[in-house]
Order: structure tokens, then C-alpha cells, then sequence
């Protein structure tokens, strides 16, 4: 079997799947969640209830503030109590609206049967409306809006459809869990955003640590005997799941600096915003619900969780039974690019795909040493950047050297700290670094 | 559970450290020193503490006293050194001898320039050329090796040495290599410094090495493939002036220079084009040196050389980056 | 003896070949400058902080020759002392400003505003900053990392380790501003010294609502108002939950800084320590004197 993978860089962290074998399984529902209006990139979304409303499972709460943006749906049924700022994960406060639950009472429209509906619509129009109201946007991570996506720019052809199961970052299994479990809805979905683009084929890209939910994926598209689709092998590597990378190995194409994928005829979805897509456009259900693996070695009930959107974190844990006495770090995401929780009072949005528990040995930073020039930092960056030197530059504040090195073109993968053995805080300094350079390069755009 | 940890990714980190790296070249180095001692005896033993023990306290007492510094001996890297040190100067050099050098290689190449991970030049090799042009007796008199329960020394040249000489008072070069078995400079059996005479060990602790991806084979590759190149060109023109590849290759701390010295990740370029450019500039050097120079070797001449001009090669030989021309 | 000589030969007419190669060099590609650039220049303090606006003291000085007044040059390094000989050289008029200090408005020391999480990255507020909202449960406080200092040419801050703040040595500091603009809090700010060092401020700037401000710190500005109302100069105005001291206006009477429940009003350099109670009694006095003349 030849398996694929990128062309620059990349570590091999250990994998540590330890909830693979943990079936998904249904939160219960919070006595109250939390929606926060800025879940996904671009503008906040505008609140459409008010305090005092009665609302139902998937009712549109708030609507989007321009092009880039997503509807909001209610998760839960009751009443809203309140529409005020609330800390998120980071503490930084934004809008919440908060919803006391009352029931579980579904708005009407919403099939929230088990049946596989094949039947996809003749239209592509139809499907991106639908994913538009769905308020479905990109789950594997950057929570990009998935109807903007799918609607490239003029003079620009989409030529095939990438489904991203390689899941590689460490510890998280609730894309493998979909793909096992719900992977006929998943290929439905990949089928639904090939018809959206234009009938292009499409390749659902599975990493090879997964070797059940390739088979199952094989056999559900033979199943439903879909001809434009194929899976393909990646070798297990970090990031094999980063867009631009995940590009490379599939298509052999360099998407350029600070160009969409689009611009090498790609379109990347991840499975989770794949089973996402189905259920907006086959049956009718928003996002108001998405998969959390929990999961650490010190973590003693891992899970594979369908948790409804604006859920405390506190909640989850308690469910699963506290936090252990172990654990220092909550990470909501993945080890690698995931984020440090430091408000567990904060509530889950739609790309939350994870919380981690680590332990004091396993994260905590060593004390920074002298940089002994071994160059494994520019081994691992799949970017083919150097940054050892980035660092400098980001430290000396040059922001002028900063860009003439492709600062900008960092994608905050973590695989240069990862592997340092001097414990550099390199990408600390290159997130500063990069930032500086991208407001500069909008400045001149906007001139 | 007590706070909270937050940090910005990644959380996770892998399990090299300096040291962890630093201790797998000193076990790479473990063939080669079990070699020289078993060749050469106590002696070099001796060489080996003694070297080892002033290159640790050296850095130990610069970083306390002078520097006022948290102490870098942790890391290994002052080993290292010393081991380096050792296996580059005769056994029978004398103990204030060494420790000169040590002061050199730790005082002077290294800790000048900021510790590890700062200097230019690789501070062993450092060390080793001042002791070689101060105290040129104890640095080229060289005895052959008597084992570790051997008889007396028996003085004499390295082979690199005495065909110099021997090229001087107007011999060929056939007569005088006629007089070395390959075997044995591949099984080390001949006079020189430690570190020169057992090239399979040194070999072995190479591959140990890249084996552990502590270091990549391109740097040593291209050195020894621009040597034999070189060497076969010349040959080939001259076989009565100029020596054969495969003696080229076998003697003079080639092996030991191109494996060892030149792979220091702090002295050698980053990315793999430079490593390679890096190499044949060494490559080159050395038997220019060898050929046409004063000094029957040109390994270390040719790693210094080649390490001043590293940040260069660093500028000018990048990877190429994604997505970009 | 003949080397010798023709050693020194070679070398004396080499060096005047050269000598005179450089001269020719030197005048031909001769830059003309105005000659009062190099005067400004010397004038200035040279510590090339760019607490003017300009990259370094050089380009401060051709900015202030081609300008048609000094009214938008002035060195707050130098002061008033080298604007006057600016002028001078430049036959320009300069406005005497008052002398500024960096003042740091964050209160909230470790036992005030105790953490809630432990910070384990690089040391540097903007990365922490970029990160979440900080260790502590005021998302608009002190880092602690010390950016500021780094950022300071003078050595005028240092991080105080028992309250884990900045602390500003006014003998030091230029105002140059370097520290307001390295600060991603925007915590420091640039205030008149005073009359003999004589100041006061508000040294807090948490925007949330009272009683969260209350409970991230205990010596949070809460926005209750006490302070505007008792000034009686109109130079406290309480905006966005927290209150701010004009020092245009401000007369040093020190009232708010009495009536402030916080703690959060800091009044530095006065001659006598701050007698709470006597104040409070001079204010129930005249807010009673004046309620009879209202009812009268």
C-alpha cells in the first residue's frame, strides 16, 4: 500500500490514540449553556433573540455580521436568560447568549431520525444555501465559514474535493470515531460538497494509524457506489492534516504564500464539517451538536463525546468524574495547536474538538538553553522556514527581516518547539513576529 | 489539582535535549576511546581523564567565577570536547600539554564566544592546531601503538608524515605506501594520534549516530567523497608524487574529522545543501594541504577553515520554502 | 640595511598614494548638508531612544532644521533645558512644556489580585497577551513580565518582586514613552511630574463593572463615582466603570484619595503622609455648610 505524505518537514510525535476504542456517546444536557456570537472566523455574529424568548433545538439565536460569517442556532430548548459578556476559554470576554434549558423539544423541519437519506439535490445553489443556513463552518479547527469556502472567487475552478480524516494530531479520535461509526453520512456529505463545487472527484484522506476506518470507508463507498470518490493512505506524520500540507500529498501542488487552496483547484473540508454538511443539507439539522474526544493518560474516563454547542467545560468534566489530581494543563484541542484552558467556567463552540489533560511531566516546559545551531527546527517546519532565525529576527522586533524570511507564511503548527532541544520558546516569538508582518502586508493592501 | 498551566502550544515537546543529544556522541565516541586504550594503554587512558577532567572544570570554573553564570557542564558538550581533545593529540603527550590545549579549546574557542551553542570554531580542533603549532615536538612525535600490555614505544612518523618526508629526500610514492598494509590502518595498527587509528570504530560510532538522527550523513559523506575524487584525480595523473584515495581515506583523523569535528551541529551549516558544500570545501582543503602544504595533514586546517565560512553557507544555501520559488 | 630602507620607502609612499586616493574619494562624492543639523545634533541628549517620534537624535535634528517652526519637534529626553538650545542654534521660538513621568496604573499587586493560573511560556507580556487575558482574574492589569523594562533605554523601571509590578524611578525616567508603547495593557501612562514631584492618579484601568473588578483585585478603581463627586475641581471623570484624574485640572487636595474605598487613588511625593480623617471631616463640614445654603 503506498501511502502519501508531504514533501518539507514534519515530527512524529507518538500518537497516543488511547480513546480509540471509547464509542461516541450523548452528553447529557447542561441545565444551562452559554452560545458565544464569535465562533467562528470573521465577523460576530449579531444576536436575533431577546432576553425573555422562548427558543427550540435549532432555532436561528443569531444571525451573521457579513459575507464571512455564520448563523447561530440554539442547541438546546428553553428560555434565554441573559445576552451579556462572558469570559471564553482565554478569559477575553465576548457576547454569550445564555439559555436555561427547559426540555428538548426540536424545532419542526429538523429530521432527527437515524435514516440515511442518499437522495442528494440537483442543485448546487441549493446545497451551499443550505450549509449557509446550517451555520456550518469548518470543524477542524480554523472554524472558517464552509459556505464561503464553497463559493470560490471568480476565475478560480475547484478541480477536487479533500475530506481531511487524518486526524494527526496527537490523542484525538472523534474524527476516526465518526468516520467507524457515522461514516455513511460522512461520504454522503463528501458526495453533497462534490456536487456543490461543480461534480469534481473527491478524496477522503485517512491516515494510516487508522486502519479500521479505512476499510469501513472503502466499503461504504462501494456500498453506495459512488465512482468520483476514492480514499487515500497518508503515512502517519505531523501536520499530514494541515491544509496546505494535506494539499501537497494528495495533489502534489504548493498552495503560495497567503493564497486560498482554491488557487491550486483544492477544496479541503474536514469529516467532521463533512457529517456536518449532510446533516444541514439532508436533514435539515444545524450544527448545534459536535463530537469532543476527552482524553489524557491521566484522564481515567476517556470518551468520544456528542456534546451540544455552548456547554460548560466545567460540566463535561464533572460528568466524566472531576479532574484528576494529576492533571496541570487542559488543552481544548489537540496537544500540538490546541489551546490552554484557563477558564473552565468557559463554554464549548462549534470547533471545539477536544479537551486533554496533561500532566506536569508531560508539559511542562523545560528551561530555555543556548541554541546549539543543530538545525532540527528547520528540519520539522513543513513550511520549509528556519525558525532559529525567525526567533531572532522576532526578538530584535525587524519586522522588515521578519517577512523577507516568511514569517507570514508560519501556520502555528508547533513542530519547531516541539522538537528543539535547547526548549527555545521559538514559536512564541514567531506568532509576534507573524502577526507584526501580516497587519503590516494588510496595511499596504488597504493603501 | 493545584492552578491551572497555561501556555501557548504546542504542549507536548519531544524527548531530545541538548544533553540527551550530547550524550549519544559520547557513546558514539565509546569504540573509538575502547580502541585507542586497548592500542595504545594506560597512557592514553591517562590522556583521556586527564583531558575530559580540565575541559569539565574549566567550563565549570568560567561559568561560576567568571561568567557568574548557571554552570553548562550538564549538557555534555565539555566531554565531548575533551574526548575530542584527546583522541586528536599523541598518547605520549605530557598532562600540562593537554591542559594547555584544554584551556584553549574551553577558555578560548568556546567560552569567548558565549559558551555552546556560540562559538565559531570547533573548540577540540581549536585546541588541537595551538598545541600542534606551539609545542610542535610532543604534537609530531608519535609512537607506534604497543597495546595495552605492549612493550616500549618505538618512535616514528605517522604514515602521512613519513611519506612526506620520504617525498622530500626523493622516493615515490609506491615505495613508500608499500610499506603500510591497508588492513591495518582500517584495524588501527599504526602510529598517530589516538582518534586516528582505528577507523572502523570511529565508523561504527558514526552510523550509531546517524542511526539516532543526532546527526544527518550528508557533511561526512561529501568530505570523504571529495576527498577520494580529489585524491583519485591526482592520482591518476601522478601515481609517484601524489598518494592513492584509499590511503588517503584510512589515515591522517580523516574519519575521525569528517566524522566527529565536522558534524558539530554549532560549527557546521544547517541545511543540507550547505552541509554539502561544507564538506567538498573540507574535502578539498584537506588535500590541497596534504598534497601541497607544509603539514603532512590537513583535516583540522581544513574544518577551521571551512567553520569561518559557515555563516555564509547559512545565508546563501537555505531550503526552499513552501509554495515558493 | 638597504631593506630596511626601502621598507620605509615603500611604506611612506604607500601611505600618501592612499592618503591622497582617499582625500579625492572624500571630496568627490562630498555630501552637502546644512551645517546646523550637526549643532542640533550635539545638542541632543544622543540616546537615539525615539521618544520624539523619530528614529534617533539625528533624524530628529533634520527634521527640526527643515521645519518651519518646533511647535510638532521636542525631545522629552532633553526637556525644556535642550529645546531652549535647539531654538537657539535655529532662531526658532519653543514652548516650554511641563516635564512628564511614566506612571504605571495598575494596583494590583500579588496579594491584592491573587493568580488564578500559572503562565508557562516565553516571559514576555505581548506573547502572554496574544496568548489569553493573564494569570490573574483582571483581564486588564500588570502581565508581570516585565516589557516595559526591557523596553526601557534608562534604566528608569524595574519589576518590584514583592508586588510583582513595574516600578518607575522618576530620577530617571525621560518620558521618552518607550515603556507606554512596549506596554500591550496599555497600563503606563505619561503624566505632568507636578509641583516638586507632587502627583495623582488613578492606578487602575479595569473596565469591568464593580463588583467583578472587586473580586478580581482589591484594589480595583470599581467605578463607583465617590471621587467625582467629591472633587471639587471637575478633574475626576468616571468613563467606562473607571475613573480618571485630569491633571490639567487636578489642585492636590487629595480629597479622593481619602474618600476612595479601593485604594485605588495613589497621591505620590507629598511632604506629609495622608490624614484620612481629617479630610473626611473637612468634607462632611463644607457638603453640610453647603446643604444649609441650599436650604436657606
Amino acid at each position: 500500500m503506498s501511502k502519501h505524505t508531504f514533501s518539507i518537514g514534519g515530527v512524529h510525535p507518538h500518537d497516543n490514540k488511547i480513546s480509540r476504542e471509547c464509542a461516541l456517546q450523548q452528553l447529557p444536557i447542561a441545565p444551562a449553556v452559554y452560545i458565544g456570537v464569535s465562533q467562528h472566523i470573521g465577523a460576530p455574529s449579531v444576536p436575533c433573540v431577546a432576553v425573555g424568548d422562548k427558543v427550540k433545538v435549532g432555532q436561528v439565536i443569531a444571525e451573521p455580521g457579513g459575507f464571512v460569517g455564520a448563523f447561530i442556532h440554539s442547541s438546546v430548548s428553553g428560555t434565554v436568560k441573559s445576552i451579556a459578556p462572558r469570559a471564553d476559554l482565554a478569559g477575553r470576554s465576548t457576547t454569550h447568549i445564555e439559555i436555561a434549558v427547559e426540555g428538548d423539544e426540536w424545532l419542526e423541519g429538523i429530521d432527527t431520525s437515524d435514516t440515511l437519506v442518499t437522495a442528494i439535490p440537483e442543485d448546487a445553489k441549493t446545497i451551499v444555501e443550505k450549509i449557509r443556513l446550517g451555520g456550518v463552518v469548518g470543524l477542524g479547527g480554523a472554524t472558517f465559514p464552509t459556505h464561503v469556502k464553497l463559493s470560490p472567487p471568480p476565475g478560480s475552478k475547484c478541480e477536487r474535493v479533500i475530506i481531511n480524516g487524518c486526524e494527526c494530531e496527537p490523542y484525538l479520535t472523534s474524527d476516526f470515531r465518526t468516520l467507524l461509526e457515522k461514516g455513511e453520512q460522512v461520504v454522503v456529505g463528501a458526495a453533497l460538497l462534490q456536487k456543490a463545487m461543480g461534480g469534481v472527484p473527491c478524496t477522503i484522506a485517512i491516515e494510516e494509524n487508522k486502519p479500521e476506518a479505512i476499510a469501513h470507508i472503502r466499503e461504504v463507498i462501494a456500498k453506495l457506489g459512488y465512482k468520483d470518490m476514492d480514499v487515500m493512505v497518508m503515512k502517519m506524520m505531523y501536520p499530514q492534516g494541515g491544509e496546505k500540507q494535506l494539499i501537497d500529498a494528495v495533489m502534489h501542488r504548493q498552495v503560495g504564500s497567503g493564497a486560498l487552496p482554491i488557487s491550486v483547484g483544492a477544496v479541503v473540508q474536514n469529516v467532521a464539517t463533512a457529517l456536518a454538511v449532510y446533516e444541514a443539507v439532508q436533514k435539515n439539522k444545524p450544527i448545534i451538536d459536535n463530537s469532543v474526544t476527552v482524553t489524557g493518560e491521566c484522564f481515567p474516563k476517556q470518551a468520544n463525546l456528542i456534546v451540544r454547542v455552548g456547554t460548560p467545560l466545567q460540566y463535561i468534566i464533572d460528568y466524566l468524574g472531576g479532574i484528576p489530581a494529576d492533571a496541570v494543563k487542559i488543552i481544548s484541542g489537540g496537544p500540538m495547536m490546541g489551546r490552554a484552558v484557563a477558564n473552565l467556567q468557559a463554554a464549548t463552540v462549534k470547533g471545539t474538538g477536544a479537551l486533554l489533560f496533561l500532566t506536569e511531566k508531560q508539559t511542562r516546559r523545560a528551561p530555555e538553553t543556548n541554541c546549539i545551531r543543530c538545525g532540527k527546527c528547520a528540519d520539522a517546519c513543513p513550511m520549509g522556514l528556519e525558525p532559529f532565525l525567525l526567533n531572532k529576527l522576532s526578538k530584535a522586533a525587524d519586522w522588515e527581516a521578519c517577512e523577507a524570511n516568511a514569517a507570514q507564511d508560519c501556520i502555528e503548527c508547533g513542530c519547531c518547539l516541539y522538537s528543539c532541544p535547547a526548549h527555545i520558546p521559538l514559536l512564541d516569538n514567531i506568532r509576534v513576529g507573524k502577526g507584526f508582518v501580516l497587519s503590516a502586508i494588510r496595511a499596504r493592501a488597504k493603501k | 489539582m493545584s492552578k491551572l498551566l497555561v501556555s501557548p502550544s504546542p504542549h507536548i515537546h519531544s524527548k531530545d535535549s541538548t544533553r540527551s543529544l550530547m550524550l549519544d556522541v559520547v557513546i558514539a565516541l565509546i569504540p573509538a576511546v575502547i580502541c585507542s586504550v586497548v592500542f595504545y594503554g594506560w597512557q592514553e587512558l591517562l590522556v583521556l581523564g586527564v583531558s575530559v577532567a580540565s575541559c569539565v572544570l574549566l567550563e565549570w570554573a568560567i561559568t561560576k567565577y567568571m561568567l557568574k553564570a548557571p554552570s553548562t557542564i550538564g549538557d555534555l558538550s565539555a566531554v565531548i570536547t575533551g574526548i575530542l581533545l584527546a583522541l586528536n593529540v599523541p598518547y605520549t603527550t605530557p598532562w600540562w600539554v593537554i591542559f594547555i590545549g584544554a584551556v584553549v579549546a574551553i577558555g578560548v574557542a568556546k567560552m569567548t564566544f558565549g559558551g555552546i551553542g556560540q562559538n565559531i570554531w570547533n573548540p577540540a580542533l581549536v585546541g588541537r592546531v595551538f598545541l600542534l603549532v606551539s609545542f610542535p615536538t610532543y604534537m609530531t612525535t608519535w609512537s607506534a601503538p604497543k597495546g595495552l600490555f605492549g612493550a616500549d614505544a618505538v618512535s616514528g612518523a605517522t604514515p602521512l608524515g613519513a611519506i612526506q618526508e620520504g617525498l622530500m629526500q626523493g622516493s615515490t610514492v609506491q615505495e613508500l605506501t608499500a610499506a603500510y598494509d591497508y588492513k591495518d590502518l582500517l584495524f588501527a595498527n599504526l602510529g598517530g594520534s589516538a582518534g586516528e587509528v582505528c577507523a572502523l570504530a570511529l565508523l561504527a560510532g558514526f552510523v550509531y549516530l546517524c542511526c539516532r538522527k543526532v546527526i544527518k550523513p550528508w557533511i561526512t559523506l561529501s568530505i570523504l567523497c571529495t576527498v577520494a575524487v580529489t585524491s583519485l584525480i591526482f592520482w591518476g595523473i601522478n601515481p609517484a608524487r601524489f598518494t592513492d584515495p584509499l590511503f588517503n581515506l584510512l589515515t591522517g583523523g580523516l574519519i575521525l574529522g569528517a566524522c566527529f569535528m565536522a558534524t558539530d551541529y554549532v560549527t557546521s551549516p544547517m541545511s543540507v545543501k550547505g552541509g554539502i558544500v561544507f564538506g567538498i570545501g573540507i574535502g578539498f582543503l584537506t588535500m590541497m594541504i596534504r598534497y601541497f602544504g607544509s603539514y603532512p595533514e590537513g583535516v583540522s586546517f581544513a574544518i577551521l577553515i571551512m567553520n569561518s565560512v559557515v555563516p555564509l553557507l547559512n545565508m546563501w544555501f537555505k531550503q526552499k520554502k513552501f509554495g515558493r520559488k | 640595511m638597504n631593506v630596511l630602507i626601502w621598507t620605509i620607502a615603500v611604506v611612506t609612499v604607500l601611505g600618501l598614494v592612499l592618503a591622497l586616493v582617499l582625500y579625492l574619494v572624500a571630496q568627490r562624492f562630498k555630501v552637502e548638508e546644512d551645517p546646523r543639523i550637526d549643532e542640533v545634533e550635539k545638542a541632543m541628549p544622543g540616546a537615539n531612544c525615539g521618544g520624539c517620534g523619530f528614529a534617533g537624535c539625528r533624524a530628529f535634528a533634520e527634521a527640526a532644521v527643515k521645519a518651519p517652526n518646533l511647535d510638532n519637534n521636542y525631545c522629552p529626553v532633553g526637556g525644556n533645558d535642550t529645546m531652549a538650545k535647539v531654538a537657539a542654534i535655529l532662531g526658532y521660538e519653543v514652548k516650554a512644556k511641563a516635564p512628564m513621568v511614566a506612571v504605571v496604573r495598575c494596583n494590583g499587586n500579588c496579594e491584592a489580585r491573587p493568580k488564578v493560573n500559572e503562565y508557562d511560556g516565553y516571559a514576555s507580556c505581548y506573547v502572554k497577551s496574544l496568548l489569553y487575558t493573564g494569570d490573574t482574574g483582571c483581564s486588564f492589569g500588570c502581565l508581570g513580565c516585565g516589557d516595559c523594562v526591557n523596553a526601557c533605554q534608562f534604566g528608569a523601571l524595574s519589576m518590584d518582586p514583592v508586588t510583582g509590578l513595574p516600578v518607575v524611578d522618576q530620577e530617571k525616567c525621560t518620558a521618552c514613552g518607550a515603556c507606554v508603547k512596549a506596554c500591550p495593557k496599555r497600563i503606563i501612562e505619561l503624566r505632568p511630574k507636578g509641583p516638586r514631584g507632587m502627583r495623582m492618579y488613578v492606578s487602575c484601568v479595569n473596565k469591568d463593572k464593580g463588583p467583578v473588578a472587586k473580586k478580581a483585585c482589591a484594589n480595583a478603581c470599581i467605578g463607583c463615582g465617590i471621587c467625582a463627586k467629591t472633587c471639587t475641581h471637575e478633574a475626576i471623570t468616571v468613563e467606562g466603570n473607571v475613573a480618571y484624574i485630569d491633571p490639567a485640572k487636578c489642585k492636590l487636595c487629595r480629597e479622593c484619595e481619602a474618600m476612595c474605598p479601593t485604594g485605588a487613588i495613589h497621591g505620590v511625593n507629598f511632604p506629609k503622609p495622608l490624614d484620612k480623617e481629617a479630610i473626611k471631616e473637612r468634607i462632611k463640614i463644607r457638603q453640610q455648610k453647603a446643604k444649609e445654603a441650599a436650604n436657606v
